[in-house]
């Protein structure tokens, strides 16, 4: 099996389609509005860029509750951000052009958002390509360095967003706030870390330095600190 | 005193809407009760009757265009003053006070002065004029409008040689209009404008209905403009103001966003938006599956207002 998945984690399967099960029932109640293909754009469009904020969301989760297999709903989230975005693009296609090629062709040259739309389902559709566990193991670090293209597709989803706009910002930057704060958490993480790093492990020149500044601190002191340097560096 | 024109103005249009439309329904509710013989059916039948009832088209009313359903047009309106939101500006604008109403014009005419609504309406042929009105987000509906045309009314108050564009204003109604308050992204009040020559045109219309009644609120009550060949936001709605200038006046969305929103705005297909395309629209109204329609140069209108632009850069003025 490929995927493999608890009782928990089948139950988000299942509730994660209850926006597509809404839709559904708003497209059948005839409840779109005046512009219902406009509607079902924007409907499918905000559920893939929520999946996308909850997908980040669950790293700094993970890191305040120590709560451990965040991953797999991870994974679950990231493939829902690219399950709505695939009806979107489908949307798009089918139910506004008709497939009619010749118009779909010049909408995309000229509209500069379809662009960013184009650069953020790109990018969605490769980490949902890549997404099982064997082609985790298969890539190693690239894996990672490919996931991380991630926040390249938040911030052009979001681009994507706000540029279709006539004016109104209130939406998008609401959505650009969520994506600030969800990024910021892990600067921080990464700023905390980095500085730990520093001051918790010395390595090379900087052991020297730790160690010349003792020199100046008491002989019965220093002594044992040294040691507990020169085992840390030998671990 | 406004002098009436030559004109041979139908019994329709003299007579006030209202003392009509009850004159018609009285008749409406004598014949059904003579054919039903009961009492309560002509209550039923009076109900929502249209204030203009069958009114003369005019010849520059598209018939071949399959109507969008008023409820589509009704709900789907952009009104900034109210809401950035389409279904809320319907709510919102019902608050707005529109009776009594009075216009003032002014500037480089003759005869300027505050005129209200119904001397202005009295002197005026009012037609139906079905037009296609095309919007700057790419959408398109056919709307049955109930007006009059604009420089009709301007003859009125006899313009000078001098004035040369046409400012209009919305009315400014803060307590009402929320966004005027918050100052929210527009500059308030609303404010457009149009070359002398675009608001002579017969095809320009100052629009007080749709399909047959009076305009409703959210479609700018009472007393819009229509500029069938140019971007909804043209349009300006809610009408309080009209000015004849010798200069162009600096028009809201123009002032917002220039590089977006130019002073022409002339339905343009091979002129797209910075950000988005004006190739195609989608006809409100129309199923799933319908493909976007192919947007027109000048949406259609242009074997009458291209001579307009004749010797001018559209990708310059646009």
């Amino acid at each position: 099996m490929v995927f493999q998945y608890n009782k928990l984690q089948s139950l988000t399967i299942i509730a994660c389609l209850l926006p597509l099960l809404l839709l559904l029932i708003d497209i059948a109640f005839n409840n779109l509005g005046a512009n219902p293909i406009q509607a079902l754009h924007m409907r499918l469009g905000d559920w893939s860029l929520r999946f996308l904020w909850l997908t980040l969301a669950i790293t700094p989760i993970q890191s305040i509750t120590n709560w451990r297999g965040m991953t797999d709903y991870r994974q679950i989230l990231g493939l829902y951000v690219f399950f709505y975005a695939t009806l979107h693009v489908l949307v798009y296609l089918l139910v506004d052009h008709a497939l009619v090629w010749h118009i779909i062709g010049i909408d995309i040259i000229e509209s500069s958002y379809i662009w960013l739309g184009i650069l953020a389902y790109g990018i969605v559709f490769l980490l949902a390509l890549t997404s099982p566990k064997w082609a985790k193991k298969r890539m190693g670090k690239t894996w990672k360095k490919l996931h991380r293209f991630i926040y390249i597709a938040a911030g052009a989803a979001i681009l994507h967003y706000y540029w279709q706009l006539k004016g109104n910002l209130a939406e998008p930057l609401f959505y650009l706030i969520i994506i600030i704060l969800l990024l910021s958490f892990r600067v921080a993480v990464w700023f905390k870390n980095r500085k730990f790093n520093k001051m918790m492990i010395p390595t090379g020149q900087k052991v020297q330095v730790i160690v010349a500044k003792q020199v100046v601190i008491p002989e019965t002191i220093r002594e044992p600190q040294v040691i507990v340097l020169k085992s840390d560096m030998k671990r | 005193m406004i002098i009436k024109t030559k004109k041979a103005i139908p019994a329709s249009e003299i007579t006030d809407p209202l003392v009509f439309n009850k004159r018609r329904q009285i008749i409406k509710a004598m014949l059904a009760t003579m054919l039903t013989g009961s009492g309560f059916v002509p209550a039923l039948a009076n109900n929502n009757k249209p204030v203009w009832g069958d009114l003369p088209k005019s010849n520059l009313s598209n018939d071949s265009l399959l109507l969008t359903p008023a409820e589509i047009i009704k709900n789907h309106t952009n009104y900034y003053e109210f809401s950035f939101n389409k279904t809320d500006a319907t709510t919102l604008a019902q608050n707005l006070p529109v009776d009594p109403w009075s216009v003032e014009i002014s500037g480089e005419v003759e005869k300027p002065g505050s005129y209200y609504l119904e001397d202005i309406l009295r002197q005026q042929t009012i037609q139906e004029y079905i037009y296609r009105f095309r919007c700057v987000e790419a959408w398109s509906m056919v709307v049955p409008w109930v007006g009059f045309s604009l420089g009709s009314l301007l003859k009125i108050v006899k313009p000078l040689s001098t004035a040369n564009f046409v400012k209009f204003t919305t009315v400014y109604q803060p307590k009402i209009m929320p966004s005027q308050v918050n100052n929210a992204m527009l500059e308030w009040p609303y404010v457009e404008g149009l070359r002398m020559d675009e608001a002579m045109h017969p095809l320009t219309i100052l629009a007080v209905g749709m399909y047959g009644d009076t305009l409703p609120k959210q479609n700018g009550a009472p007393l819009r403009l229509v500029v069938p060949w140019k971007y909804g936001f043209k349009s300006i709605k809610a009408i309080v103001k009209i000015e004849l200038l010798k200069r162009a006046p600096t028009t809201t969305w123009n002032k917002f966003a220039p590089n977006d929103y130019g002073f022409y705005a002339n339905v343009n297909p091979a002129v797209a938006h910075p950000r988005w395309s004006q190739n195609s629209e989608r006809q409100l109204g129309s199923s799933f599956f319908t493909p976007r329609r192919q947007t027109e140069l000048f949406n259609g209108y242009g074997e009458q207002v291209a001579s307009l632009y004749s010797d001018m850069d559209l990708r310059h003025f646009f």
